[in-house]
């Protein structure tokens, strides 16, 4: 017999992301703290020129660092916890509790070491553009009652077209302008099949993937690599600095010495929040999304808005696929968006459908990936080659 | 049982046909030699329709029989089409568990996964235990089979407890299974001797599959192991009540649990199945031609599968003769790539253009003014709430 919970959806989902911050804590407090032997000074860097200097250097035992940081995510476990019986929301400070394992993760990793801290998130910010992108894309879908799993597909589809462009006419302004009408035409086969032909929309989306994987691959091939001068060698954005915004200590050079891409992320979050939740369109693409015959007596054309939601998603994600050419290394090659798509997708989904959540959500992943790529690099001994 | 009528095969050859002709029509138009021609039209079109010919007439050499190798005799003429039944089993198995999954009306991306995991297992126990003949070869399966249904079940566990979607499990399992693959080769145990590059010892002779034409012939037991798995599926889904749980939960979840089934058993047990089967795919993949565990071992069997199982509606005999259709283009595309500089991608678009036409049957009806044709696609895949 099972026990009635009188706990809402929302309540239980808060208590397991408390009890996992708690778990989590424990586990690292072992791993970072107790276990290490030999503990050397981390030393962080927060300066990464050009802004007001508010401190440039922090060392820290590693010890000590990950012991303050654990002790700081126990805390906010806890307080987490008092407020979720005080029925009080607690979200911020799980995700300020798992900030801090990452920074005692930091700690422990970097012993003896020097951490570029401002570098490594502004790149994370960078990393998570064509995610952020691809999940703006998917919320606006399924908010229209769209499965959309080609949003790999999109973004590849404008990498490539962004690629092309750009290497084609020298310049990045018009690799900028195709990639989303790329990204778009992607979308009119999605949304053509899908609300034409009704067909699957799951099958639908992975076809369409293994479409563009095989289009822009065999172009690749046959006209990219023969006439690389010509064809492949695109010039990339180069970062924009905003005035007074960027001499902010610490987050300016994250938040505000970045490429145009960047700030259009910024710009298609708010808007996408915006749009879906404060206009009129926006309630009618949840109308058709949630309940699309109820919409169809009010008298909203469920397909043909469907249709176009559709196709300006594809433009979104097209944003997002310029970034892997014009917006990161130039010249395009194989697949290589590498599932990025997928990973947006599932942070979609992780995200609740909701854009400001997930951009923040993007932003901790990313973190994640970047510390890696840095863990990586720095020659530090890894754990898993060890055993 | 249905009987096979002529009719079901209209429109799956109608689909095949205009995907090789749009093909056909890339592979001329971004061809230098025909864009060079641009003033005369007729010219290139001539020019045009005679590279995408050789194109093809060099897949079909490399995919069934190669005249140039026929001249050294010895059979060797039809080594491309051992080379493709080779293909084909571990296909046909792959197949299979995505197949079986969409008659539940689960989407399992995860046959790569769980493929990955079936040929670490066999290859462990093909080269670490010294059996007797006979016995090591199952044992060896038994235990690819098994790991590979842990991994499928975990999905459908998951799937079953929590209603975590099995598209977005099933994808992060991929990824996982293919990072542990590339970290377990680089250990102690599966570190071939004197050699640092990530490649398994050869499994020992007893546990390999008996080859039927010599050691050249890489075509072995693997393919009957496939066929004799695709009978076994189709009397499971026929003839068993547990194959109509399935098939009850795939049509329609809320009314089978009404009935009486127990929708999250059905759930985990089918992808537990849909895991094994794909785990046998990668154990006879190690046992039958590869015989050493590399990083690629699964190349791109898991996603292949998926469009088998689409081409062939999800049906056992479907899924066989769609798996042939595939390996045959897969095989072949390599030699044409290698003779007529077309890149193999074109196997991918042709593959993906045929799922499309099939799953759309009113745009395949429209453009050949058909009527009448059959045209369900044995589907039942759901959305995110499904």
């Amino acid at each position: 017999m099972k026990k009635i919970s009188t706990l809402s959806a929302t309540q239980i989902r808060t208590r397991r992301g408390i009890f996992t911050l708690g778990v989590t804590t424990l586990v690292s407090g072992l791993v970072f703290v107790v276990l290490p032997k030999d503990p050397q000074n981390t030393s962080f860097g927060f300066l990464l020129g050009g802004e007001w200097e508010l401190f440039r250097q922090w060392d820290v035992n590693s010890r000590t660092g990950a012991a303050i940081f654990v002790a700081l995510s126990l805390a906010c476990t806890m307080y987490g916890y008092f407020r979720f019986l005080k029925d009080k929301k607690s979200l911020a400070f799980t995700l300020l509790g798992g900030f801090s394992l990452l920074m005692a993760f930091l700690c422990w990793a970097g012993s003896g070491k020097f951490i570029p801290f401002t570098g490594i998130v502004a790149g994370g910010l960078v990393l998570a553009v064509p995610l952020i992108f691809g999940a703006m894309a998917g919320v606006i879908c399924e908010r229209s009652g769209v499965i959309n799993i080609a949003i790999e597909g999109q973004l590849l589809a404008a990498a490539f077209a962004a690629g092309v462009v750009a290497s084609l006419t020298k310049s990045t302004f018009w690799g900028l302008l195709v990639a989303p009408i790329a990204g778009a035409l992607i979308s009119v086969i999605l949304a053509t099949f899908a609300i034409k032909y009704q067909i699957d929309q799951v099958i639908l989306g992975f076809v369409i993937n293994v479409l563009v994987i095989g289009i822009t691959g065999f172009f690749y091939k046959k006209l990219l690599i023969p006439y690389q001068e010509t064809w492949n060698t695109g010039p990339i954005l180069q970062p924009i600095k905003i005035p007074l915004l960027s001499k902010i200590p610490i987050l300016g050079p994250i938040l505000f010495h970045q490429t145009i891409i960047v700030y259009l992320m910024y710009a298609a979050v708010a808007l996408t929040h915006y749009y879906l939740f404060k206009t009129r369109w926006g309630l009618r693409t949840r109308a058709v999304g949630e309940h699309p015959t109820a919409a169809d007596s009010f008298g909203i054309k469920v397909n043909a808005l469907r249709f176009r939601n559709v196709i300006i998603a594809g433009a979104v994600a097209g944003l997002g696929g310029a970034y892997f050419t014009v917006g990161a290394v130039g010249a395009f090659s194989k697949e290589m968006t590498a599932g990025k798509g997928f990973i947006a997708l599932a942070a979609l989904i992780f995200g609740r459908w909701s854009p400001s959540v997930q951009s923040r959500l993007h932003f901790s992943l990313d973190l994640l990936t970047i510390f890696k790529l840095f863990y990586q690099s720095s020659e530090l001994e890894s754990p898993v080659n060890s055993y | 049982m249905k009987r096979l009528s002529l009719k079901a095969f209209i429109l799956p050859f109608l689909s095949f046909f205009l995907a090789i002709f749009i093909g056909g029509l890339l592979i001329a138009f971004s061809d230098p030699k025909v864009l060079k021609l641009r003033g005369d039209f007729l010219e290139m079109i001539r020019v045009g329709a005679s590279t995408a010919w050789s194109a093809y007439v060099a897949l079909f050499q490399g995919a069934i029989y190669d005249p140039n190798l026929a001249a050294k005799g010895g059979g060797q003429g039809f080594y491309p089409l051992s080379e493709t039944l080779v293909v084909s089993g571990p296909l046909i198995l792959a197949g299979l568990a995505v197949a079986l999954a969409f008659r539940a009306g689960l989407f399992n991306i995860g046959a790569q996964g769980q493929f990955i995991f079936g040929a670490i297992g066999a290859s462990y126990v093909g080269f670490t235990f010294d059996l007797p003949i006979v016995v090591h070869v199952i044992v060896a399966i038994a235990f690819g089979t098994f790991l590979g249904g842990l991994w499928g079940g975990i999905a459908g566990l998951l799937k079953a407890k929590t209603g975590a979607h099995e598209v977005i499990v099933t994808i992060m399992l991929n990824y996982v299974a293919a990072n542990f693959i590339l970290w377990l080769l680089k250990t102690n145990a599966f570190l071939r001797e004197g050699r640092t590059d990530p490649i398994a010892p050869e499994v020992l002779s007893n546990s390999r599959l008996p080859r039927f034409f010599g050691e050249e012939f890489r075509v072995s037991a693997a393919i009957l192991v496939a066929l004799l798995v695709a009978w076994l599926v189709s009397v499971l889904l026929d003839r068993t009540t547990w194959g109509y749980q399935f098939k009850a939960v795939g049509a329609n979840s809320t009314a089978a649990k009404t009935a009486g089934m127990s929708v999250p058993f059905v759930m985990t047990s089918v992808m537990i199945v849909c895991g094994a089967i794909a785990g046998l795919g990668g154990a006879v993949n190690v046992l039958g031609a590869e015989y050493a565990l590399t990083t690629g071992i699964a190349g791109s069997f898991g996603f292949d599968a998926i469009t088998v199982a689409l081409l062939g509606r999800a049906k056992p005999l479907g899924v066989v003769f769609s798996a042939f259709l595939f390996a045959g283009l897969r095989v072949g595309g390599q030699m044409m790539q290698a003779r007529t500089e077309t890149p193999l991608d074109l196997i991918l678009i042709v593959q993906a253009l045929i799922i499309l036409f099939i799953a759309a049957p009113a745009l395949v009806k429209g453009i050949f003014r058909l009527k009448n044709v059959s045209a369900s696609t044995g589907m039942a895949a759901k959305g995110w709430n499904g």
